[in-house]
């Protein structure tokens, strides 16, 4: 069973790498913000398969602290940071 | 082998399948608006799944229940941001994806 | 067992090779926003590479306030130098021609050298096969009060390097404090569901920094982590609308900002008269005087981060007279 929890891990943490594009690549500043909100879902998974994996409950805890947290930058994102007006086009 | 671990590596496969599917739309999906039910729904899906299929191996029911509280989070989360970033594109004139 | 170790080593070097891309990235970006994006993705990432590391205290630390805080306070810094520079646009400051304030791009590298050559003279000199203090700890661990090694270093052994560190919070905070008041901007209304989440989401995040508090005697948390969570709450609050009662924003304020550090020095000075050493506590009361430190450290480390996000002096009683 290890062994399926880290090849899930480094899956999940490879699906993190390919939406790392999306960062880069925008276009509008709330598409870079999302991407990151999806590392913050997959880092979550990645946290509570590695807890399994190595049979170190105490990263849960972790796992739970970004999930707290979650919401924080995107919401500060929305109230104080998106421009009025958005200088990328969103449409491809 | 026993019984539980068939029935949580399904689960957990299953997960990362949703996940692969949130990644996927995330890069392919035309405009915001659609990038968001990839983000906010095969992700919180595929976590949930994730969450059930360790909740099967969890060693006690307070860490069953951790797991859960961790999944109604980012849900939580995931549906509000969802909403607020929806909400704050249509204010700023990002157009909606027509074909 | 080979197969495990493969995994841990891929999962490693992809972890490694993607924090170093994302580092680079985010400095060579020349947007701001993009660069605090990147930052916000690099810290996830580093609190997995803590983890990878065997050091769940650190990346609990790193969740909190890499990952939760530090994107939203760069945010509102974000937010505040836009505000700023539209506002010298609207005054028609002309811009003097040739008076250009010019920042030569040489001076930070001269400033940088010799910083760089004395770290690597440090960590060249150190002893090549070190054994670190990780026995002392084991072994004087049953004095400590608490029965994590990590918490019993910060709090009892090691004492006065926190000490240090909740002042220079508190030293941070009255930097943002001297620049100027809070900017008085007009916000909208949060709507249903910022209210709502808000009002689920801050009980939980205060019920948490609790929990981290709690549980940090004996496993991975502690003040820090839980001061963060109790930050991460106020900037909740804040980005909801609410603001502190200006009857509480002078006196109440200031007291839960101080909380932390000076009980720290109160106990120090009177363990220093008891005990003839600093923070040195008696065994037996060593794990209730930890409780009592790190419960008032952590909530002026809540206090003082979402006064930072507040980006300045709240408006109190005296300034409506």
């Amino acid at each position: 069973m290890q062994i399926l929890y880290l090849v899930l891990a480094l899956f999940l943490l490879l699906n993190l790498g390919a939406g790392m594009w999306r960062v880069l690549r925008g276009p509008t500043a709330a598409d870079r913000m999302l991407a990151t909100q999806l590392f913050g879902t997959t880092a979550v998974a990645v946290l509570l398969l590695l807890a399994q994996a190595y049979g170190n409950p105490p990263l849960r805890d972790v796992a739970l602290v970004f999930a707290l947290l979650a919401a924080v930058t995107a919401v500060a994102f929305v109230r104080r940071a998106w421009p009025d007006q958005e200088t990328g086009h969103d449409s491809e | 082998m026993i019984l539980s671990d068939y029935l949580s590596a399904a689960l957990l496969i299953a997960g990362a399948v949703f996940f692969l599917a949130g990644t996927l739309g995330l890069l392919r999906f035309p405009d915001v608006y659609t990038r968001l039910h990839a983000l906010t729904k095969a992700d919180n899906v595929g976590l949930g799944l994730m969450v059930v299929g360790l909740a099967v191996q969890a060693e006690s029911w307070a860490a069953a229940g951790k797991l859960l509280l961790i999944w109604l989070l980012i849900l939580l989360a995931g549906a509000s941001v969802a909403h607020l970033v929806a909400g704050g594109a249509l204010q700023r004139g990002i157009l909606p994806w027509k074909r | 067992m080979e197969a495990v170790i493969l995994l841990q080593w891929t999962f490693d070097t992809f972890l490694g090779l993607g924090l170093l891309w994302l580092a680079w990235r985010a400095l060579a970006c020349p947007d701001l926003f993009r660069a605090i994006v990147l930052f916000v993705a690099f810290g996830l990432l580093l609190a997995m590479a803590w983890v990878s590391l065997d050091a769940p205290d650190v990346a609990l630390a790193e969740a909190a306030i890499g990952a939760g805080l530090t994107g939203a306070l760069l945010l509102a810094a974000l937010a505040r130098l836009r505000s700023s520079e539209t506002n010298v646009e609207v005054a028609g400051q002309p811009e003097k021609k040739g008076l250009k304030v010019r920042n030569p791009q040489w001076l930070p590298v001269v400033v940088l050298l010799p910083v760089a050559a004395g770290l690597g003279y440090v960590v060249l000199s150190l002893p090549p096969d070190a054994v670190g203090l990780s026995a002392q700890v084991a072994a004087n661990l049953e004095t400590g009060g608490v029965s994590n090694p990590v918490t019993a270093v910060l709090l009892n052994f090691r004492g006065y390097d926190t000490l240090l560190e909740m002042v220079v919070l508190l030293l941070a905070l009255l930097g943002v404090w001297s620049l100027g008041g809070a900017a008085l901007r007009r916000e909208d209304a949060p709507g249903l569901v910022l209210d709502t989440l808000s009002r689920l989401l801050a009980p939980v995040l205060i019920l948490v920094a609790g929990y981290l508090l709690w549980v940090g005697a004996h496993a991975p948390g502690g003040a820090f982590q839980a001061g963060s969570v109790l930050g991460a709450a106020g900037v909740l609050l804040l980005l909801a609308g609410w603001r502190l009662h200006a009857g509480l924003a002078a006196l109440p304020l200031r007291l839960a900002l101080v909380a932390g550090s000076g009980i720290f020095l109160a106990m120090a000075v009177f363990t220093l008269l008891m005990e003839g050493q600093l923070l040195k506590y008696p065994p037996a009361q060593a794990g209730i005087l930890i409780l009592v430190l790190e419960t008032a450290a952590t909530v002026s480390i809540g206090v003082t981060l979402a006064a930072l996000f507040l980006g300045g002096r709240p408006p109190n009683k005296q300034d409506h007279r």
